[in-house]
């Protein structure tokens, strides 16, 4: 019986008190490198298949060539019967399965390059990339192009597994070597956070039960050992977001705003502005179906009540006062463009973030080279295409930097005319709109003049930031401004 | 007066907890994306879980929405049972449709094998009640767990006017944003609980204290063994072939359907921990006991396309 077995058996009675969040993670690398074996081997060692599973995955599987009588892992994964009949994994599949301390989500994705839009599907809600390679053919194209994809998707934690280590005469040297190749890559991709394990998927070596037999100058965790001690961000470190989904009104006196909190805390008593108003307001309430609560954190789905009927609708944001979001007409992204028609320049699309439909024109500004890792200069986007983009706004938008919050810098683009989600985004920035007096709506203006000291001061108040964007402030000198003020009556 | 149900408990598990608020994002979503859902309501464990995650989205308004049960005429009675007691109690609106070719031409799960009677009775049925009421959103319990092709379906699942789904034409779903985007006579499936184990589901009813059927209890019940399934000696519309013999013994069902479709399993566990712990060291997936996945391989895949749920 292996280590899990008896480790789960012992479990039992007190079984599954789980107090680590779920890991969601995706696995990616070449076709062939045995992504859906390694998933398989994962769901298998931690007993995740069950004995009518298995029995029709032995029916489905084909001759074994490898002499080890085990199913075709691939097969628990590839639900289409495309799939099954073409051998690939076309979509992305989640699976489920748990150890006694832990519960996992994985994503695992189609290796081929035209189906890149489903593996960037699969990053997007993910902790941790698994790259896997064949150690007898070590770090390629494709790898390199998945671990892009998995860090601009905002993936910090990688597991490199070294897969197939059986084949390459479980060689130490030709181990570190890939691991070497690797780790100078993805340096200068900023990734800095990766675990490399040799490996045998098909044999089950180092995926769940360690090997000692072939593999002991490893020293490392097995992958589940990797896998169980991952970290999941913290969102609690930013101001309070809470996108309206709905408001609720059950009866006269209760107006509630109803919504899951996207970054930050709130607790009763907190003031909190409404955007895109900039209406003021403090909490009163939180409540939910298990009674009020005294605060509420990210994550958490939520009702709240405000000291005051202000007018809020579905795709509005409450946000906290001294922390908010960027607010503006034009925003830079990084975009992955997921539709065959591709990504046209100035045509009007949809663009869905936390809850809130908008226009939005596109400008596309340059896509990346996956071969050379290059930006290009470029008009449209095509099918799988990664690059960046200027997004102009019909109405005032607000955002995170998406590597702040993934939750409020994350949106999805929609094609009015077919209604498919055509490209995912990130927020990179907010473009500065610098004021001009010749943006200013009215023909009266007001000149203040003052000091450098107390202009300073003046920028620092909480009221001039709101409208900061709509002052425009000029440095000048003293003569200067003394003639053309004579000017003025 | 009755006793609040809703009261403070010790907090969730951080992963019920996650799950638990990733589902109400999901209901909340849809309620104010579409302009006439409805629920799926199966009376079986995964819709006990369903209508309990609905009422915590939206409370403290009722749920925005009817519930709609596709009553094939064959069901458990204590599941018709349980049924009506609940949407007494909760106040809440449902809408039981059969389909009329049911008893207009006989159409039984004896008369018609398992696979042309489900389709008839539920797939054809609920094409026909969605229809009918003009939803353009229907909430449904399915979990990507339960089998291969539901693990490539999205949250919101596109349909044709026709209902069918497109499984290599899905649009790709990131983050928690979704495509609500439809024509008229279009639709959408939306699944809340897609992230959800068997497992989890049952921690969840125990953490909750989820009312659920009796029959996923054991207890010692009468059955025939026919094909080799377990079947529910209880009803008087079971017709005894003249070699079975109705016998006692301790059962429970791990999922709950059309009474002489369901499999029994022997069992011992007579509360959710017991249940809990069974599920642990189980060595058989919970649709074994489903007669009509087994009717060929790839067979929800076809079922799906189709419009079953």
């Amino acid at each position: 019986m292996s280590e899990l077995n008896l480790a789960k058996q012992q479990d039992l009675t007190k079984f599954t008190l789980k107090n680590l969040s779920p890991l969601r993670f995706i696995t990616c690398g070449s076709v062939d490198d045995g992504k859906s074996t390694l998933i398989g081997r994962l769901l298998w060692d931690t007993k995740a298949v069950k004995e009518d599973q298995e029995e029709r995955l032995r029916q489905d599987s084909r001759k074994q060539k490898d002499g080890l009588n085990l199913p075709e892992f691939a097969l628990l994964l590839d639900g289409l019967q495309a799939e099954r009949e073409q051998g690939i994994t076309i979509d992305v599949a989640y699976r489920y399965f748990s150890t006694s301390k832990r519960t996992f989500i994985v994503a695992d994705t189609p290796g081929h390059e035209q189906y890149t839009r489903n593996m960037a599907t699969g990053a997007s809600s993910a902790e941790l990339a698994i790259l896997l390679v064949d150690a007898r053919v070590g770090i390629l194209e494709q790898t390199k192009r998945h671990a892009m994809i998995a860090s601009m998707m905002g993936i910090k934690q990688f597991i490199l597994a070294v897969n197939k280590i059986d084949l390459a005469n479980y060689d130490r040297q030709l181990f570190e070597t890939i691991e070497t190749e690797f780790s100078e890559f993805a340096l200068s991709l900023g990734i800095t956070d990766i675990i490399s394990i040799p490996m045998c998927a098909l044999k089950g070596e180092n995926v769940v039960n360690k090997d000692l037999e072939h593999m002991a100058w490893y020293e490392g965790p097995t992958l589940l050992e990797a896998l169980e001690r991952a970290t999941i961000r913290s969102k609690q470190t930013v101001g309070f977001r809470m996108p309206v989904q709905r408001v609720c009104r059950p009866n006269e006196s209760l107006r509630g705003y109803q919504g899951t909190v996207s970054g930050g805390a709130v607790k009763p008593g907190d003031s909190v502005v409404i955007l895109p108003s900039g209406i003021k307001a403090n909490v009163t309430n939180i409540i939910t179906f298990d009674l009020v609560r005294n605060a509420a954190v990210a994550g958490d789905a939520i009702t709240l009540e405000l000291d005051r009927n202000v007018d809020i609708a579905r795709g509005d944001m409450i946000s906290s006062i001294d922390a908010r979001p960027l607010v503006g007409h034009n925003f830079s992204a990084n975009i992955i463009c997921l539709a065959q028609s591709g990504i046209v320049a100035n045509k009007r699309y949809w663009l869905k973030s936390s809850s809130k439909l908008q226009r939005v024109v596109v400008e596309p500004i340059s896509v990346i080279d996956l071969k050379s890792g290059q930006y290009d200069a470029c008009d449209s986007f095509e099918l799988n295409n990664i690059g960046k983009v200027k997004l102009r706004f019909e109405e005032e938008a607000n955002f995170d930097i998406y590597d702040e919050n993934p939750d409020t810098g994350s949106f999805i683009l929609i094609d009015p005319d077919s209604n498919n989600t055509i490209a995912g985004g990130m927020i990179s920035a907010k473009i500065e709109q610098v004021a001009n007096i010749d943006n200013f709506n009215e023909e009266e203006i007001i000149v203040f003049s003052m000091s450098l000291v107390e202009a300073k001061k003046l920028q620092q108040l909480e009221g001039f930031k709101e409208i900061s964007d709509k002052v425009q402030q000029t440095q000048t000198i003293k003569s200067k401004l003394r003639n053309l003020l004579s000017d003025i009556d | 007066m009755n006793e609040p149900e809703n009261h403070q408990k010790s907090p969730l598990e951080p992963h019920l907890k996650e799950l638990e608020d990733e589902a109400i994002f999901i209901f909340r979503e849809v309620a104010a994306e579409f302009e006439n859902p409805v629920m799926l309501y199966s009376v079986g464990k995964d819709s006990s879980v369903l209508l309990h995650l609905a009422r915590k989205a939206f409370y403290p308004e009722k749920i925005p929405f009817p519930l709609l049960h596709i009553n094939t005429g064959w069901k458990f009675s204590q599941m018709i049972e349980f049924r009506d007691a609940l949407i007494k109690r909760y106040e809440l609106e449902l809408i039981s449709f059969t389909n009329p070719r049911g008893s207009s031409e006989n159409v039984t799960p004896f008369t018609h094998g398992s696979a042309l009677y489900t389709d008839i009775m539920k797939t054809q049925a609920l094409r026909m009640a969605l229809d009918e009421g003009q939803y353009d959103a229907a909430f449904g319990g399915a979990r990507r767990d339960e089998e291969a092709s539901r693990a490539k379906e999205r949250i919101y699942s596109f349909r044709t006017p026709d209902h069918r789904w497109d499984p290599r034409n899905q649009r790709p779903e990131l983050w928690s944003i979704y495509n609500g985007m439809i024509r008229k006579g279009e639709s959408v499936r939306a699944f809340p609980l897609s992230n959800w184990t068997e497992s989890d589901v049952w921690q969840y009813i125990r953490a909750e204290d989820i009312p659920i059927v009796p029959l996923y209890f054991a207890k010692n019940r009468p059955v025939i063994e026919r094909d080799g399934m377990l079947i529910l000696a209880e009803d008087e519309r079971l017709e005894l072939a003249p070699n079975e013999q109705i016998k006692q013994m301790d059962i429970r069902f791990r999922t709950l359907g059309c009474f002489p479709l369901s499999g029994a399993i022997k069992s011992e566990a007579r509360n959710i921990d017991e249940i809990i712990e069974e599920i642990e060291i189980a060595t058989v997936s919970e649709r074994q006991g489903r007669a009509i996945d087994r009717d060929q391989a790839g067979s929800m895949e076809m079922k799906k396309r189709e419009g079953y749920f």
